[in-house]
């Protein structure tokens, strides 16, 4: 019975399944909420309000046929989708909705797992470095050199606006965190400052406009995925929209109070505050243009970096004054 | 690590054919070369077998931007070389079409330049609104394209009061639409840090490479056909030539709105003005022997044909210097030690229309540097000898 739940866990609810229709519905959302805010329709034919859209681009991306470069290195190139796919919905499995169970901490919530996370959704760009390094084309090259340099701009504010929360909480384990923060809710306005750097730092992660710069079309073609077609560019892209979902799902455990009530109500709230979450980010997408990658590190420098620190800094402060 | 990346002939950036290579490092150019001649159509040949009033809708399809333009500049010189006097009200409505062309051109462009930084919302929202102009020029001459408004000695359609009312009215909202792109377009901080300070061409630059049209006007090379050699009805109006003196993208695209903006003032200044009678006078079919240069301000800049005649119906010789060959020497300049990033936005900003500017191929052996002269029959035999049976290379250096 164990593994029978423990399929189910990995495949359908909270795993596979379930990760692949709630992520292909944000994908969707963002699509129609950045559609809306550029007076557009957006998807609008398959299914009611075009809701079945990105299912249908998954499944006909996944009929095309599937082109390997002579010159790639077609181990890594093969095999770095998959890897990809699996990473972040490992990420997805460590989300504080389906484990809240405050008392019994097991492997998929554990002290630590808010930095195991955080690692977790680092992998993927990296994955992304490697694929564009390993399909050899020119223009994937340069994607991957700047995915790379875009990873040390923004990673360190990341990680710092995520953890700060943590240290007030006392805790390393998501599922805590966001038990304290329902416990002291006005606690929440503290990490403001820390949410927008967060929110920034994930779209950054995304490579969402402003910082589509590593598959900026009208620079280098199709940046890191030039060469990827077919099924393995359907699981890109999936990836994608998963790690979309679960940084998002991350931040609302973190920064918005995380999933209170139960298996069901947990639901809702993972819903209506991930949903929040990506409309900030289609929000940006819709009112900036890309800048330019030495603008992207000296931003998260000069701004993002020093914003966290001080975010850092008030949560210390706060924590002493406290206790 | 230096390497040379190629931006064309097809490229998401590109929306039509050309070649630019450039020599990076890292991710700054160091140099850069332009290739040309991949949609050369011949247009300046067929033009010696078709009569004057074929070739009015020969040149219009030079361009699918500024079609008005090209036949626009047709027709002047050949209405000089008839010594025609166009009756005024036809003036009237064929330099209206210029101007509404214009607006849907630069409106085009901001769009584009939009897309091309990254900036979609803009892009969408300037696209709208081009719709708008565009609708008046459908109302007007019918088409939405290729608007065959033009005739020797003329236009071959009339507005009515209905119409004029209408232009007026899209007008209006055009022009608030327009104040408000020139705010987000010179304010909104993530857009301006693109183009801020991106493809520099000092005045002293323009000058000596001959940049025209808004690129030059951007470093404040004040020049514009319509004001210092004022054709048709432009000596009537008033309106002022836009320049800014940033000398790079930013003040392009300043400019271009600029420009949109006083071309709103023309029309309005045109639709009070418009004169009542013909809206054509009758052309002879032949134009004596003699050879005429006409200019004309087209959207991207000075549009110059040169017509030779001969005493028949046909003229013996069209030659066509679109604006865009003039500014090639200057992107070439604007595009050293830019940053990659940069490349889609210093080309799109000279408001490149590739098939404009291929008015001539040359053959050049990449070996030798030989030039030749084949039929189009002995070309495709050499392509076909060429290609055939010849092995897939591998890691292939692309000959420079």
């Amino acid at each position: 019975m164990a593994v029978v739940r423990t399929f189910l866990y990995l495949l359908v609810y909270p795993g596979i399944l379930f990760l692949f229709v709630y992520s292909t519905f944000c994908e969707w959302y963002d699509r129609k909420v950045y559609a809306r805010l550029q007076n557009r329709m957006g998807p609008t034919h398959t299914g009611r309000f075009g809701i079945l859209q990105p299912i249908a681009d998954f499944f006909k991306l996944m009929a095309k046929e599937d082109v390997v470069p002579e010159a790639a290195d077609k181990g890594l190139f093969n095999v770095l989708p998959a890897i990809s796919l699996a990473v972040v919905t490992t990420a997805g499995l460590l989300l504080p909705v389906w484990n809240f169970d405050l008392a019994g901490p097991n492997w998929t919530s554990f002290s630590g797992d808010i930095i195991v996370m955080l690692y977790l959704l680092s992998l993927p760009t990296l994955i992304l470095f490697l694929a564009a390094w390993s399909s050899t084309n020119l223009f994937s090259t340069i994607g991957g050199a700047r995915v790379l340099t875009m990873l040390f701009g923004y990673e360190v504010p990341l990680f710092l606006a995520v953890l700060s929360p943590a240290i007030l909480a006392d805790s390393w384990r998501l599922a805590e965190i966001a038990a304290f923060y329902q416990a002291k809710p006005l606690l929440l306005i503290v990490n403001i400052v820390g949410f927008v750097v967060a929110v920034i730092a994930v779209q950054a992660k995304l490579e969402r406009t402003p910082f589509d710069i590593p598959h900026a079309e009208t620079e280098i073609v199709g940046g890191t995925l030039t060469e990827y077609s077919g099924k393995k560019l359907a699981l890109f892209r999936l990836t994608i929209d998963i790690e979309m979902v679960v940084a998002s799902g991350l931040l609302a455990a973190v920064f918005l109070g995380g999933f209170p009530g139960g298996p069901f109500v947990g639901l809702l709230h993972f819903i209506v505050k991930t949903l929040f979450v990506i409309f900030l980010l289609s929000l940006i997408r819709a009112m900036t243009s890309r800048i330019r990658i030495d603008q992207v590190v000296s931003f998260a420098w000069k701004v993002l970096a020093p914003l966290a620190v001080l975010q850092l800094l008030a949560t210390i402060l706060l924590k002493g004054f406290l206790s | 690590m230096k390497f040379q990346i190629p931006i064309g002939p097809q490229h998401p950036a590109l929306k039509e054919p050309i070649s630019l290579r450039m020599t990076v490092e890292g991710e700054v150019i160091t140099d850069a070369d332009i290739r040309l001649g991949y949609n050369h159509r011949g247009v300046e040949k067929v033009a010696e077998g078709k009569n004057y009033i074929q070739n009015i809708y020969l040149t219009e399809r030079i361009c699918g931007i500024c079609s008005h333009s090209h036949s626009t500049c047709f027709v002047q010189g050949v209405e000089k070389l008839m010594e025609l006097e166009p009756p005024k009200r036809g003036m009237y409505i064929r330099y209206l079409v210029s101007e509404l062309e214009r607006i849907h051109s630069h409106l085009l462009w901001l769009g584009v330049a939009g897309h091309e930084a990254g900036f979609d919302s803009f892009f969408m929202y300037v696209w709208r609104d081009r719709e708008i102009v565009m609708d008046l020029l459908e109302m007007i001459t019918g088409n939405r394209v290729h608007y065959a408004i033009n005739t020797v000695g003329g236009v071959r359609r009339d507005l009515d009061e209905a119409q004029k009312a209408k232009i007026l009215e899209g007008v209006a909202t055009l022009r608030k639409r327009s104040e408000y792109y020139l705010d987000l377009g010179a304010n909104e901080p993530s857009f301006v840090a693109r183009i801020a300070g991106v493809g520099l061409l000092s005045l002293e630059q323009v000058i000596s490479l001959c940049a025209v049209g808004p690129t030059a006007r951007a470093s404040g090379w004040d020049r514009d056909v319509r004001k210092e050699d004022p054709y048709a009805v432009y000596d009537e109006l008033d309106f002022e030539v836009a320049t800014a003196d940033t000398c790079d993208v930013l003040g392009r695209v300043v400019v271009r709105i600029k420009e949109v903006l006083e071309a709103y003032k023309m029309i309005e200044q045109m639709m009070k003005n418009l004169p009542d009678g013909d809206i054509a006078c009758k052309a002879p079919r032949k134009a004596k022997p003699g050879e005429v240069v006409s200019r004309y301000e087209a959207p991207r800049g000075e549009n110059i044909h040169y017509i030779k005649a001969n005493g028949t119906d046909k003229p013996e010789r069209l030659k066509v210097r679109a604006p865009t060959l003039g500014n090639y020497p200057a992107t070439v300049e604007m595009l050293k030690n830019g940053f990659i990033a940069d490349i889609p936005l210093i080309f799109a900003a000279i408001d490149p229309c590739i098939c404009c500017a291929e008015r001539a191929v040359t053959l050049v052996s990449a070996r030798t540097g030989e030039e030749s002269v084949v039929s189009t029959a002995e070309l495709r035999k050499l392509a076909l000898a060429r290609t055939k049976n010849a092995p897939v290379k591998r890691n292939a250096v692309w000959p420079l």
